[in-house]
């Protein structure tokens, strides 16, 4: 008996250690970016042009850049990816085609981040020859963010109650006006977190725009859509395999990372209030 | 009027139906463009050189395209990130769901998920800045960039998949096998090893197969702090360059309709199969758990 309480304190310990070292690494991470970003950033590193090849200055073109992919990104798979949900959820049955279209999206979502960035290559850039441009790029980010949209807009549609559509329905409104006016207004809070969610995932991608929007030295901002755009994950990694001044060029790297880790977390931490709110107010 | 009325719902219904099949035409687009530009490699070498050549020397003349040094580098370092992440996933999985008061488990899932939404550039930035140089001097290598630390930042990237998926299965096995075990004068940890852990089995596989294709498919991480050498790694110690870092590093100097960049376009198809493979079996698995689990 001894030793079977021996053993259970043992493995508890065991588990605790693991979450311990788990933790620490969270913890080291957040520690670096933060000590060592927050000494570079000031207003003048959020809103200043680069200057001296990259070795001072700020990166204001990099966070204008992300916004400017990350939006575009959205605009593209968010009425796309909804239609599909509300297909999904709300007019579709149990057949074959729904299972292969299941299975499609799941995969989907499983495709390395680089092989986007070949299809967006060869699409994109090469195929319809928008250049290395923010279209090129938004448009691949859009793919790859595509399933989460879906699977997050399904979610949020198939939690409205079946009841709410049936009485719509008893009153005579047909299926669209059901879905526009019932399902619609009562899921948009749920697929408003999917789709914030799916920004913060777009805006921290690298792979996907090497070849189809970043680049590294521009001295002007975008002003079009054809434009070739500095990013802040592309800027990270430029910073630190092409820069010729690691010095200078590594505390910018440093500055840049906790931009754009602020920039993902609050994304999410945004994303996971409005899930809670919405969890606390919608009691049915 | 009527008439209008439902060829206004069939307009729309059509609408919402094609959207939904846009992902499986971009996952047709992605598989056909993949091998429409792939397989124009071997009108110049055939499959056998590829496969199983040793040597990848793209820009050499006469070039050479053998692939099993990536290939080898992609596994080596995952499953180097496996050995790593799996343990301490599962792990916490278990403390998660089976120990943790609700504060604690509500604080952990929170960091969890927090890790899940940090880019893998900045996983790459913190592996050449403080990992490498790190282990360079803690174990006294040559260079701090190599397998080992690429599959200790993969381990981390991960663990947040397996974790919280390898938690949902264990969370769903039913209570009255749990107490049933208890009832039988098992202690928690007996319990933990021998009815939940085996019940949740098929749902554990799922979550390691997705943190292995997580692993095998990330791309940056391993671009920056892999160390780039193409050569069969011997060693967690050395240097090795994944698939992924291959397409990544090459395609921006690749002329466009090169016997080159053709070699890419085969090796994202090899990548592009692998994860497919990997999800698929994932999907088998899952689908295997919930029937068990009913």
């Amino acid at each position: 008996m001894k030793k079977r309480r021996y053993k259970e304190k043992l493995a508890h310990l065991f588990l605790i250690s693991m979450i311990i070292i788990i933790l620490s690494s969270v913890f080291m991470m957040f520690y670096f970016i933060i000590f060592r970003g927050i000494k570079v950033i000031n207003w003048q590193f959020l809103t200043q042009m680069p200057q001296k090849g990259m070795t001072a200055g700020g990166i204001f073109p990099a966070i204008l850049g992300t916004l400017y992919l990350t939006i575009g990104a959205i605009c593209f798979s968010l009425p796309l990816g909804t239609s599909a949900a509300i297909y999904l959820t709300e007019y579709a049955g149990q057949n074959r085609l729904i299972r292969i279209v299941r299975i499609g999206i799941n995969n989907l979502a499983g495709v390395p981040s680089v092989v986007f960035g070949l299809f967006g290559l060869a699409i994109f850039v090469k195929f319809l020859n928008f250049g290395v441009s923010i279209l090129s790029g938004s448009l691949t980010l859009g793919i790859l963010v595509l399933p989460t949209i879906i699977r997050a807009s399904e979610e949020a549609l198939s939690a409205v109650p079946q009841s709410f559509r049936e009485a719509s329905l008893a009153l005579g409104a047909t299926k669209w006006q059901t879905i526009q006016k019932v399902v619609l207004p009562n899921s948009i809070s749920g697929i408003l977190t999917g789709s914030i969610l799916s920004i913060g995932r777009a805006a921290g991608e690298t792979a996907p725009i090497l070849f189809t929007a970043a680049t590294f030295y521009t001295m002007r901002l975008p002003n079009s859509i054809f434009s070739e755009v500095q990013t802040l994950p592309y800027h990270i990694y430029a910073l630190l395999t092409e820069g010729t001044h690691p010095e200078s060029q590594v505390p910018i790297a440093y500055g840049t990372a906790l931009v754009l880790i602020l920039l993902v977390l609050g994304l999410n931490l945004i994303a996971f209030t409005l899930r809670n709110r919405f969890r606390r107010s919608k009691k049915w | 009027m009527k008439g209008k009325f439902f060829l206004k719902e069939k307009i729309i219904r059509n609408i919402f139906l094609l959207s939904s099949l846009t992902s499986i035409f971009f996952l047709a687009g992605i598989t056909l463009i993949l091998f429409k530009e792939g397989l124009p490699l071997f009108r110049e070498i055939n499959l056998k050189e590829f496969l199983w050549g040793k040597s990848w020397y793209p820009t050499y003349d006469p070039p050479e395209f053998g692939v099993l040094p990536l290939i080898f580098g992609s596994l080596w370092i995952t499953l180097g990130a496996l050995i790593v992440a799996v343990p301490l996933g599962v792990s916490a999985a278990i403390y998660i769901s089976e120990l943790a008061t609700p504060k604690i488990r509500n604080f952990l899932k929170l960091v969890i998920e927090m890790l899940t939404g940090i880019p893998s550039v900045i996983y790459g930035f913190l592996g050449i800045v403080v990992l490498g140089p790190w282990l360079q001097e803690l174990l006294n290598l040559p260079v701090g960039l190599c397998s080992l630390t690429a599959s200790l930042l993969l381990a981390l990237m991960a663990i947040p998949t397996i974790t919280s998926l390898s938690e949902e299965a264990l969370f769903s096995v039913s209570k009255d096998y749990k107490e049933a075990s208890c009832a039988l004068g098992a202690t928690k940890w007996e319990t933990i090893i021998k009815v939940t852990v085996p019940a949740a089995f098929s749902g554990i596989s799922t979550a390691v197969l997705l943190g292995m294709g997580r692993a095998i498919g990330e791309t940056m991480t391993v671009l920056m702090v892999a160390g780039g050498a193409a050569v069969i790694p011997r060693s967690f110690l050395q240097p090795a360059r994944p698939i992924t870092a291959t397409i990544a590093l090459e395609m921006g100097e690749a002329v466009v309709g090169s016997s080159h960049y053709h070699a890419l376009f085969s090796l994202a198809c090899i990548l592009f199969m692998v994860s497919l493979a990997l999800n698929l079996t994932a999907d088998y698995f899952l689908i295997k758990f919930r029937r068990t689990s009913q």
